[in-house]
C-alpha cells in the first residue's frame, strides 16, 4: 500500500511539474498574473510530493519490504541501519529519485528565498526548473520506477554492493548531487535570462548564491568520493581519472569558473554572454555525467545497471535541454553586449585568464573521458586514457592559474598595475625562495614537479594572506584599527581569502604526499619488522574475525616509532556473503602531518602474507583543502544571503576604505 | 562574430551524436586477447563428486570443445545454465566446465540439483587457472579448436540468440573442417 502511495505521489508530482513548466511561462510572456502567480505554488506542491514518495522508499528499505522489487535487489535485513537508510539512493532508481527530490528542494528555494526577484524572471526560472522536473519525473515513472513489486516477495533481499556499504560513501551521493542540481537554478536564470533578453548585475547577484551554495556541495561531494576511494579500494591512491569522477570534476571546473565570471558581471556589467554560456554549460556537463553513469556507454566501478532505453531517453533529454538551451544562447547571446571596458591588465583581465584556463582544463577532461568512447564508436578500437594524459595537460594549466589566483586580487578593476601588486607579494616571493629552499635540501627523484608543487603553494598561500593584510592594512596601521577593519570586512572578502587558503594547502598536499611517500610491499611473516619511512611496522599474523553479514581476514600490525609502540593497526579483508564478494578494509591512521595506512592481502601461515604499508606525508591536507575551499564559499555566502534583499549593496566606512 | 555564438550549439550536436553511435556499442565486449592462441597450460582436479579433471591436453583431442568458466554463486549462470544443457543434447561438442572459485560442497549441489551438461570439470577454487584464461567475471564461454586454439570468447551468459548465432553454427563449422564465417 505504501509503495503504491508513493508510485501516486510522483505521478502527481509530474502533473504539478507540468503546470510548473508550462503556464508561468506563458503567463510571463503574456502578461497573465494568475498564471505567473502560479509557479511557486506549484514548486511548493511539487517538492510535498517528491519528499512523500522519497519518504515511502525510505520506508520500504527500513522495514526491509522484499515484495518492492528495488529494496528486494538492493538491501538485505542483516545490513545495519545506516546503510538500509542509504541503500535508498545505492543504485539507479533510488538515486535518481533522490536527485529528483534536491532538484525540487532547490525549487522550492527559489520560490521561498526569490521573494525580491521580478515576478516575470522568477515564473521563468521556476517554469524552467518545472520543465527540468517533468523530464527527470518522466524518466524515472516510464523507465526506472522505483516502486515496481515483486511479487511473490522473497525473504531475504540480495543485499547492497559492499564497496558502497560505508559511512563515507553513505553521504558522498547528497553531496554530489546537491552540487550537480543546484547549478540548475543558475541553468535556469541563465535560459530565463536569455528568454527576457537581459543579463545585469542584479541578475548576478541573484545567480551567484545559488552557483556558490551548488559549488560548495558538489567540492565537499568530490572530497568524500575521493576519500572514499582512498580507504575503501585500499589501492593507497586518492583519484583515478575513472571517467565518473571526471564526470563530476568538469561540473566542479566549470562552476567555479562560471563563479568568478558572475563577479565580473556584478561588479562590472560585462562578460555577460560568457557567463551565461558557462552557466549552461555547467549544468550541461552535470547531465552528461548522468548520462555517462546511467546509460552504459562507459564501464566504471560506478556504473549503474544499464539498460539501453534508459540510454536513449537520456541522451533524448540531454538533446532537448541542452540543445535546445544552446540554440537560445546562439539566438539570443549576440543582444547581451557588455558595458565596462576594461585594460587586459586589471582585476577582469585576471579573471578572464581564470576563466581561460578552467575552461580548457575542463574541455581537456572532456576529450580525456570521450575519446575512448569516440574512438571505439568510429572504428571499434578499445582504449582507455589513463591518469598519464590527465597529469600531462593538467599541471600545465594548472601551475599558471594558481600562479596567477595570488596575483588577481591584487590588480585594481579597469587597469591594473602589475609591477605595484607583485611588490605587494614580496613576502610570498620569499615563501616561495624559503620552500624551493626546502624542497632542494629534502632532494627527490621527482625533484621538477616537487618543486613547482611547493613553490606554488607558497606562492598562493602567503599571496592570500598578503592580500588579507593589505586590506586590513595589518603592520602598516595600529594592530587595532587592522582588527576593526578586519572584523568590518566583508564575509565575501574573507570567503575569497578563505578558499584561496584552501587551494593553496590543497596543492602542498597533492605535492608533498606525491613526492615523499613511502611505499613497501612485500610478504611478511609474524613477527617480522619493517620499515617504512620513519616509523617501523611489527607484524602479529592474521586471524579470521566475522561481522554482521560479512567474514574477514583480519591482520595485525604494531606501528613502532622512535623504540615505543605508539598504535595498533588491523587491516582486513572481508568477504561478503550476499552478495558474494571480497572488499578490501585498509587500516589508516590519519594525522595532520602523515598517514599510515596498510593493507593486507591473499597468503596464508606458512609462506607468509602479501602486505601493503604506508608513510603517508600531509596526504590528509588534500581534503583539508578541499573542506578549506567549501568553507571559504559558505563564508562567501553567508554575506551574500544578507545582501540578496539589498541589491545595492550598502557598504560600511570601514570596508570602502579597506577596498 | 555571429558564429561564435553558434559554436557551442555545434559541438554539442557533434557530441551527442556520438554519444548516440556510443549507446549502440557494448563497452563490456572487449575481444580476447588470447584469441587465435592456444589454450594456457593448466591440470585442475574434477570437482567434488566427478571423476574427470580437466586440463591443456583433454582441450586438444582432435575435437572442438566448450570451455564453460561458471560458479554456484553466480546469479547470470543459473541463468544460462538450461542452454547448457540443451547445447550439451545436441550434441555438437563437448562442453567442459571450469568451476570459478567456488566452494565443493556448494558446485556440487548446484549440479545434483540442476544437471551437469559437463563432460569434464576443473576445480579452480583459487581462480589461478582463471587468471591465465583471462577471465574477469563470470560466466564466460571459450569455444576451442581440436587443436586446442581458442577461437571464441563470450563474455557473460549465454542467450539463446548466441547459441543460434554464435556457439552452434561455429560448432558445426568446425566439426567439418571449413573455415567459419560467425564473428566473435
Amino acid at each position: 500500500m505504501i509503495p503504491e502511495l508513493g508510485h501516486i505521489a510522483l505521478i502527481l508530482a509530474l502533473c504539478f511539474a507540468l503546470v510548473q513548466g508550462v503556464l508561468p511561462l506563458a503567463g510571463a510572456a503574456r502578461g497573465i498574473p494568475g498564471w505567473i502567480a502560479l509557479a511557486p505554488q506549484a514548486a511548493m506542491g511539487q517538492v510535498l510530493l517528491v519528499a512523500f514518495a522519497f519518504g515511502c522508499m525510505t520506508y520500504a528499505y527500513v522495514t526491509s519490504d522484499f515484495s518492492v522489487l528495488n529494496v528486494a535487489e538492493n538491501s538485505h535485513t542483516l545490513k545495519p541501519m545506516l546503510y538500509k537508510v542509504s541503500g535508498v539512493w545505492g543504485n539507479h532508481e533510488g538515486s535518481l529519485l533522490l536527485w529528483i527530490l534536491i532538484l525540487t528542494i532547490f525549487g522550492a528555494a527559489v520560490a521561498l528565498f526569490g521573494r525580491n526577484l521580478p515576478a516575470t524572471l522568477k515564473a521563468r526560472v521556476l517554469a524552467i526548473q518545472g520543465l527540468i522536473g517533468v523530464g527527470f519525473l518522466s524518466f524515472i515513472l516510464f523507465t526506472s520506477n522505483p516502486f515496481a513489486r515483486l511479487l511473490p516477495a522473497p525473504l531475504e533481499g540480495r543485499g547492497l554492493n559492499p564497496l558502497l556499504q560505508d559511512p563515507g560513501l553513505a553521504f558522498h551521493p547528497p553531496f554530489l548531487y546537491l552540487g550537480y542540481v543546484g547549478f540548475s537554478v543558475a541553468f535556469s536564470f541563465a535560459v530565463a535570462a536569455l528568454i527576457e533578453g537581459r543579463v545585469d548585475p542584479a541578475w548576478a547577484r541573484w545567480v551567484r548564491p545559488w552557483t556558490l551554495a551548488a559549488w560548495c556541495f558538489l567540492t565537499i561531494g568530490i572530497a568524500m568520493g575521493s576519500w572514499w576511494a582512498y580507504y575503501e579500494l585500499g589501492w593507497g591512491g586518492w583519484w583515478f581519472w575513472d571517467p565518473v569522477e571526471n564526470a563530476s570534476f568538469m561540473p566542479w571546473l566549470a562552476g567555479t569558473a562560471l563563479l568568478h565570471s558572475a563577479v565580473v558581471v556584478e561588479k562590472r556589467d560585462t562578460l555577460k554572454s560568457w557567463t551565461v554560456l558557462l552557466a549552461i554549460l555547467t549544468f550541461s556537463l552535470s547531465l552528461l555525467g548522468t548520462f555517462l553513469v546511467r546509460s552504459g556507454v562507459i564501464n566504471s566501478v560506478h556504473a549503474f545497471a544499464t539498460d539501453p532505453t534508459r540510454g536513449v531517453f537520456i541522451l533524448l533529454f540531454l538533446a532537448v535541454v541542452v540543445g535546445g538551451s544552446l540554440a537560445l544562447y546562439a539566438f539570443r547571446a549576440p543582444a547581451l553586449q557588455g558595458v565596462g571596458v576594461f585594460a587586459p591588465l586589471s582585476r577582469e583581465g585576471a579573471l578572464i585568464l581564470n576563466n581561460l584556463l578552467l575552461a580548457v582544463a575542463c574541455a581537456a577532461v572532456l576529450l580525456g573521458t570521450l575519446y575512448p568512447l569516440a574512438l571505439d564508436a568510429i572504428n571499434g578500437t578499445k582504449v582507455s586514457v589513463g591518469p598519464q594524459y590527465f597529469n600531462a595537460v593538467f599541471v600545465p594549466l594548472m601551475a599558471p592559474l594558481i600562479a596567477a589566483v595570488a596575483i588577481g586580487p591584487l590588480l585594481a578593476w579597469k587597469r591594473g598595475d602589475l609591477a605595484a601588486a607583485l611588490r605587494r607579494l614580496l613576502p610570498a616571493a620569499v615563501a616561495v625562495i624559503l620552500a624551493l629552499a626546502i624542497g632542494l635540501w629534502l632532494h627527490n627523484e621527482r625533484g621538477f614537479m616537487a618543486l613547482l608543487g611547493l613553490g606554488l603553494a607558497a606562492w598562493l598561500g602567503l599571496g592570500a594572506l598578503c592580500e588579507l593584510a593589505l586590506r586590513i592594512k595589518l603592520f602598516a596601521a595600529p594592530l587595532a584599527d587592522s582588527l576593526q577593519r578586519a572584523r568590518f570586512l566583508p564575509r565575501a572578502a574573507w570567503g575569497m581569502t578563505v578558499a584561496h587558503l584552501g587551494v593553496a594547502l590543497l596543492v602542498l598536499g597533492i605535492t608533498v604526499s606525491e613526492t615523499w611517500q613511502v611505499e613497501v610491499q612485500q610478504v611478511m611473516k609474524p613477527g617480522e619488522i619493517v620499515q617504512v619511512g620513519p616509523v617501523q611496522y611489527r607484524f602479529h599474523g592474521v586471524m579470521p574475525i566475522k561481522g554482521p553479514n560479512y567474514t574477514a581476514l583480519q591482520g595485525r600490525f604494531e606501528v613502532i616509532e622512535g623504540g615505543a609502540v605508539v598504535r595498533e593497526m588491523r587491516p582486513a579483508q572481508r568477504r561478503y556473503q550476499q552478495p558474494p564478494m571480497e572488499t578490501t578494509e585498509a587500516a589508516i591512521r590519519p594525522s595532520a602531518w602523515a598517514d599510515l595506512y596498510a593493507v593486507v592481502g591473499e597468503g596464508d601461515a606458512e609462506r607468509g602474507w602479501a602486505v601493503r604499508l604506508y608513510w603517508k606525508p600531509l596526504v590528509s591536507w588534500i581534503w583539508l583543502g578541499a573542506l578549506v575551499m567549501a568553507f571559504g564559499g559558505f563564508l562567501s555566502l553567508s554575506d551574500r544571503r544578507l545582501r540578496v534583499g539589498a541589491p545595492a549593496a550598502r557598504r560600511t566606512a570601514a570596508a570602502a576604505a579597506a577596498e | 562574430m555571429r558564429l561564435t555564438y553558434i559554436l557551442p550549439l555545434v559541438l554539442f550536436v557533434l557530441i551527442g551524436l556520438g554519444l548516440a553511435v556510443g549507446l549502440t556499442l557494448n563497452p563490456r565486449e572487449i575481444p580476447s586477447a588470447l584469441i587465435g592462441k592456444p589454450v594456457p597450460e593448466f591440470a585442475l582436479p574434477p570437482v567434488q563428486g566427478r571423476a574427470q579433471g580437466l586440463s591443456t591436453a583433454d582441450l586438444k583431442t582432435g575435437q572442438a570443445s566448450v570451455v564453460n568458466v561458471f560458479a554456484s554463486w553466480c546469479v547470470p549462470c543459473r541463468v544460462e545454465h538450461p542452454l547448457l544443457m540443451a547445447l550439451k543434447r545436441d550434441n555438437l561438442a563437448p562442453i567442459h566446465g571450469l568451476n570459478y572459485k567456488d566452494d565443493p560442497a556448494d558446485v556440487a549441489k548446484w549440479l545434483d540439483q540442476l544437471g551437469d551438461p559437463f563432460s569434464r570439470t576443473g576445480a579452480d577454487r583459487n581462480g589461478r587457472v582463471g587468471i591465465d584464461w583471462g577471465v574477469y567475471g563470470v560466466p564466460e564461454t571459450f569455444v576451442v579448436d581440436g587443436a586446442g586454439q581458442i577461437v571464441c570468447k563470450h563474455v557473460g551468459p549465454l542467450m539463446e540468440w548466441d547459441l543460434d548465432n554464435k556457439i552452434r553454427p561455429l560448432l558445426r563449422d568446425l566439426a567439418a573442417g571449413r573455415a567459419s564465417k560467425v564473428k566473435c
